[in-house]
């Protein structure tokens, strides 16, 4: 039943218009929709506010670390972009099951929305941070040769130099990472996070009832339209100077 | 102004090392032009950075406006560089930041209040003759008026000393001219004093009143152009006014190091009965004089009291053939 062929055919062969008839059932679907919409939302927020937290400085580090950064430190570096790569080369699916013990740890339990934030975060981190590190570099190297001529601390350089300039590459990862959680999100209704991909596995998959595999499909493309959409639209604006 | 003694820089790469500076002495005085000409790789940017210590020299000191940089580190070093402007040959803007916003950067970065910084910003813009301009962004700017932002952010903080690497060179010919006409006039008003890097001659002759000739991380000779000019087998004076090499033995060069009024061509037929014969040369302004070099065949038997005579009425006489 999850191959999509599969679908297709009893989706034609169940009515004469199945269009109609999934349109029909919409409101009776609902609730139930808005509730696992809010927990995907839910989740993806505050992983994504965890992957900036921690995912933003991981990547200027990665930069400022650097031979011919602001404060090279190969070790460190190397130390980081190791983690970094491990978080990046584990599969998602992987990832959740190997953290479970921290995210009983953490909140206590590993089921609902608030567990799935745990293996989440700790995906989208390095994920984020390597895109925060591609688009710091870059950043002109005479400009922040330039701020070191006017003696401008390094701090300053890192908060008013190089992230401003990096703004849009900045912003066009946070949407990567932002879609990708999404994504992920919805996996993470495999092992009971909660959310639109957990709906789809609950109803759509166990209980084969199509209509909702297809609703859930449809808003899960409605969310990340609308974060892609607005994440184009502050990035032309930010590349348009 | 600014005194360098025994700069050394070597850079080591991976295969062999490159000598950047090789015992170079840099004298500038107070409120003169000074440029540096030299070809690519001869070691002028490593040069320039080593005065605001943007690079630390190997070995030897460098004092601007009596402070030791070269013993400065951390906050001490960080106000010293704010003392010290500095123009790029890219610009060096950020491109996230208006006009405006460029040239505030240093005073945002020194501490200065927002009321003061935007009375100070307006202030610099119409000094550099941007005044309409500052809400604009990098990008909608010709590199002229690029160029006019990044000498207002270098002014921004009064420092006494700017320097400059290349301001000119991503420029055409007639934006280059405005150029060194603003940093001429910025000179006369606030009484800079100005290192400038170039590999253009022409800017040499425009505005400079010192100069050093560089090549593979020392200086060929320095000082004052007029003296450079005047000084007998000068780099200087061949690349400022390139001769026809078409001379023979009996060619001299003779360069007129100033202004002078009196026909000394006619005066050396009348007086000592030789035949002078002009292969090439041009009459320049420079360094604020106008400054003749002429190659010429002089033939006959009083030739060289003719050359005597020119000698003692102080012109330069070298022959060819020496
Ligand atoms: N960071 C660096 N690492 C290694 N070598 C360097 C570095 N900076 C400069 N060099 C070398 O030092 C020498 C002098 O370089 P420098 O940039 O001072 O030359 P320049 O006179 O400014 O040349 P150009 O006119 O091309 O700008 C060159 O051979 C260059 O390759
Ligand atoms: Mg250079």
């Amino acid at each position: 039943m999850t191959n999509p062929a599969d679908l297709l055919l009893l989706a034609s062969t169940a009515d004469a218009n199945p269009i109609v008839d999934f349109v029909r059932e919409w409101p009776a679907m609902w609730p139930e929709l808005w509730l696992s919409t809010q927990d995907t939302i839910y989740m993806v927020w505050w992983a994504t506010v965890f992957s900036v937290l921690f995912g933003l400085p991981l990547g200027v580090l990665l930069v400022t670390t650097d031979r011919g950064g602001l404060t090279p430190a190969p070790a460190v570096r190397a130390v980081l972009s190791t983690i970094v790569n491990i978080g990046r080369s584990l599969p998602f699916i992987v990832l959740m099951v190997a953290v479970l013990a921290l995210t009983r740890l953490l909140v206590g339990t590993t089921l609902g929305p608030t567990a799935a934030i745990v293996p989440l975060s700790i995906g989208a981190i390095p994920f984020f941070a390597r895109l925060v590190e591609t688009s710091l570099r870059e950043v002109d190297r005479g400009v922040i040769e330039a701020a070191h001529a006017m003696g401008t601390r390094k701090t300053t350089i890192v908060g008013k130099v190089m992230l401003p300039e990096a703004m849009a590459g900045l912003i066009a990862g946070l949407v990567m990472t932002v879609v990708t959680l999404i994504s992920y999100s919805a996996m993470a209704g495999a092992i009971g996070g909660g959310g639109l991909g957990d709906l789809a596995i609950r109803e759509g998959y166990q209980r084969f009832n199509d209509q909702y595999l297809w609703a859930t499909v449809i808003l899960l493309v409605i969310i990340v339209q609308v974060v892609q959409s607005l994440g184009d639209l502050v990035v032309r604006r930010l590349s348009r100077r | 102004m600014i005194d360098a003694v025994g700069l050394q820089k070597v850079y080591r790469l991976k295969k062999r090392q490159v000598t950047a500076l090789n015992g170079v002495d840099l004298h500038v005085r107070s409120g003169e032009i000074y440029g540096v000409v030299g070809q690519s790789g001869a070691g002028k940017s490593t040069l320039l950075r080593s005065v605001n210590l943007l690079e630390r020299p190997d070995h030897g000191t460098v004092e601007v406006d009596g402070e030791q940089l070269t013993s400065l580190h951390g906050s001490g070093l960080r106000a010293a560089r704010r003392r010290i402007g500095m123009v790029h040959q890219h610009f060096a803007l950020l491109s996230s930041r208006t006009v405006a916003g460029n040239v505030a950067f240093p005073l945002e970065v020194s501490g200065v209040g927002r009321a003061q910084r935007n009375a100070k910003v307006g202030e610099l813009l119409e000094l550099v003759g941007l005044g309409d301009k500052a809400k604009a962004y990098p990008s909608q700017l010709s590199g002229g008026q690029k160029q006019r932002v990044g000498i207002a952010r270098a002014l921004a903080s009064d420092p006494k000393v700017l320097l400059s690497d290349e301001a000119t060179s991503a420029l055409d010919p007639e934006t280059t001219e405005s150029i060194l006409s603003l940093l001429r006039r910025l000179r006369d008003e606030l009484g800079l004093t100005i290192l400038l890097i170039t590999h253009e001659m022409d800017v040499i002759k425009r505005i400079c009143d010192s100069a050093a000739i560089m090549a593979d991380g020392e200086f060929l000779e320095s000082g004052r152009v007029l003296d450079l000019i005047g000084t007998p087998g000068s780099l200087l004076a061949r690349s400022l006014f390139p001769l026809p090499d078409n001379g023979g033995p009996d060619t001299v060069v003779v360069t007129y190091p100033r202004s002078f009024d009196q026909p000394f061509m006619s005066e050396l037929t009348r007086r000592f009965d030789v035949d002078v014969n002009i292969l090439g040369g041009g009459v320049e302004e420079v360094a604020g004089h106008s400054v003749g070099r002429l190659s010429v065949d002089l033939l006959g038997s009083r030739r060289n009291e003719a050359i005597d005579y020119l000698t003692q009425q102080g012109l330069l006489v070298e022959e060819a053939g020496q």
